[in-house]
């Protein structure tokens, strides 16, 4: 029997998104991804698999799946989003983000609310057993492809897991990661600041922005001063980067993420440094946020800072029990956690 | 004068101008071609547009400065060898329910619907540029005649394989989508279909001529292409 999670509720907008489709943009097709790529890996590393496999990204209110397998492990990072487990009689165990949890054939998965950001993950381990599309799993809805046939997850759905169960060993937690919405975003002035007024530029860094409601995967729109153009606010389509701060005609910057089209014809006025786009995926409508200007040598040490934390996450694991009320298994989890802690 | 701007720490557009015009895009190609030969450590993918060339690398194996010295390098003993990218006959349907706006099309340009028609198909685009949309190709140049600015009003839904126009830049739309394009006509043939090897049709460099087809033919055509037995072949290689 293949393994697989039964979609009972699909949460608002649950979509597979992995790190990205990297390498078609001159033929229009944009990267998607999770918008918060360092919840994605931390949740892939709690639970057992590669930092970049495919999860599931989850907004506002996450899903309920019903284990089709002989058993499976997850775990859950973004904000402070935790995940229920309820089993065949109604019983609910709780795990907090970071922690992995193994489920037997039967029990549910069920995260209610996205909390502290506008994003989750859940990350399975082994992942999910669906066909790429151009290398990579992430679901890109307006082109109906990737992920799960191309949208977000309905009722009934059954997502084939790509191992049969889960591996045995302990379960562990991530400690000291915080995932939650940034208030104050670096950015690169640039390609076209040029296009704007000194006092637009000077606007860009003195103000605050809010985020509006219309907030979704490709962007954020943002309201706050207005950011006047020089010469008009049409220029001939170049190419567009991740976190590229676009202004159209209203002067109303919009914050371009991982749906972005690969290029556009509005200036951009900045682009928001790599390592802040994971902390600025997070943000919520109604989030007020400030940025500042760095220079590119600056978003770069910034981002090798980032990767430098990711890549020592692994490493950061501590063991714990499956079920923390349990005396017995709190016993064998300060154990195993020795152990872990011996060999460094 | 080429200008190297950086577009925060992980891509730098490479801008040989601001205008759409062939040497210019002729350029971007080749620097394209020149990066892709000389692999240059750290570049993760390139972007072609009319004006400029979109360089996304990683800031964890290269960086801006090292990146636009070698850059700086490849342009300046930049040759520029005009290639012909592949030609493409695309079959469109100038009829009724696909051509809503033939008519104001024509009445803006003050030509006949038929001298629209003979003017769109008679000239090779070149694709400048595919973007918007998974293979949306950019083609140019329209006849002045045609120049008409975008609709006042987007249309919320235009079918896949819209054939549009708007000022100097002729279209396909590759999927459903909005759009403020003038509709001329439609292709049966899907410029993105992900169910093939090459999911999108054309590239940066390609050229087009458009070929009128009867809506009988169109109807068979797409008939095809909705199976996916429609096999189009370009008309040259590259």
């Amino acid at each position: 029997m293949t393994a697989s999670l039964k979609v009972i509720a699909p949460g608002l907008q649950t979509t597979v998104q992995d790190i990205g489709r990297i390498g078609h943009q001159r033929l229009g097709i944009p990267v998607s991804g999770a918008l918060d790529t360092t919840a994605l890996r931390a949740a892939n590393i709690v639970a057992g698999n590669a930092p970049g496999m495919a999860g599931l990204e989850m907004a506002m209110s996450g899903p309920t799946l019903e284990v089709m397998a002989d058993s499976v492990r997850v775990a859950v990072a973004g904000g402070t989003t935790e995940l229920q487990i309820i089993s065949d009689s109604g019983e609910t165990r709780r795990v907090p983000p970071l922690h992995s949890a193994r489920l037997v054939r039967g029990e549910r998965i069920r995260i209610g609310g996205v909390a502290g950001s506008a994003v989750a993950y859940l990350a399975i381990e082994g992942g999910m057993d669906l066909p790429p599309f151009l290398g990579s799993l992430s679901t890109y809805v307006r082109g109906s492809f990737g992920g799960f046939e191309g949208r977000a997850l309905r009722e009934g759905d059954v997502l084939p897991l790509a191992a049969p169960g889960a591996v045995e060993r302990s379960e562990v937690r991530l400690g000291g990661l915080e995932l939650l919405p940034l208030a104050r975003v670096r950015v690169v002035l640039g390609p076209q600041h040029d296009d704007f007024t000194a006092e637009a530029l000077e606007r860009l860094v003195t103000t605050d922005y809010t985020v509006t409601r219309e907030a979704d995967r490709m962007g954020l729109r943002l309201a706050g001063a207005k950011l006047d153009h020089v010469k008009g606010h049409n220029i001939v389509s170049d190419g567009i980067a991740p976190g590229a701060i676009q202004v159209p005609g209203n002067g109303l910057p919009i914050v371009l993420l991982a749906d972005r089209q690969s290029t556009g014809g509005y200036p951009k006025i900045a682009t928001v440094a790599s390592a802040d786009l994971p902390g600025l995926g997070r943000v919520s409508p109604g989030a007020r946020i400030r940025f500042e200007a760095v220079p590119v040598a600056a978003a770069e040490a910034a981002r090798r800072e980032l990767e430098g934390l990711i890549a020592g996450l692994a490493a950061r694991l501590e063991a714990v029990g499956g079920d923390e009320i349990d005396p017995e298994k709190l016993m064998s989890h300060n154990l195993i956690s020795g152990v872990v802690d011996g060999g460094g | 004068m080429v200008r190297l701007i950086a577009s925060g720490d992980t891509a730098m557009v490479v801008e040989f101008g601001e205008t759409i015009d062939r040497t210019i895009n002729a350029r971007v190609m080749a620097l394209a071609d020149r990066i892709d030969e000389t692999g240059l450590a750290g570049v993760v993918e390139l972007v072609p547009t009319f004006r400029s060339l979109m360089v996304h690398y990683d800031p964890l194996v290269t960086s801006h400065a090292t990146l636009a010295e070698q850059v700086r390098q490849l342009t300046d003993s930049l040759d520029v060898n005009h290639r012909h990218g592949r030609l493409w006959e695309i079959p469109v349907c100038y009829e009724g329910q696909h051509a809503p706006d033939l008519d104001d099309v024509a009445r803006a340009t003050k030509l006949s619907t038929r001298d629209v028609i003979a003017t769109h198909t008679g000239e090779i685009y070149q694709v400048y540029c595919v973007g918007f949309l998974p293979g949306f190709p950019y083609m140019g140049d329209l006849p002045a005649v045609l120049e008409l600015p975008r609709r006042t009003s987007p249309r919320l839904r235009l079918p896949q394989g819209s054939v549009c126009m708007a000022m100097r830049m002729t279209g396909i739309y590759p999927i459903e989508s909005p759009g403020g394009w003038h509709l001329l006509g439609r292709t049966p043939v899907r410029l993105f279909d992900r169910r093939r090897a090459d999911a999108v049709l054309m590239a940066p460099g390609d050229r087009v001529k458009f070929v009128p087809i009867p809506l009988a033919e169109f109807d068979r055509l797409d008939a095809a292409a909705a199976a996916g037995t429609l096999a189009l072949a370009p008309r040259e290689a590259a």
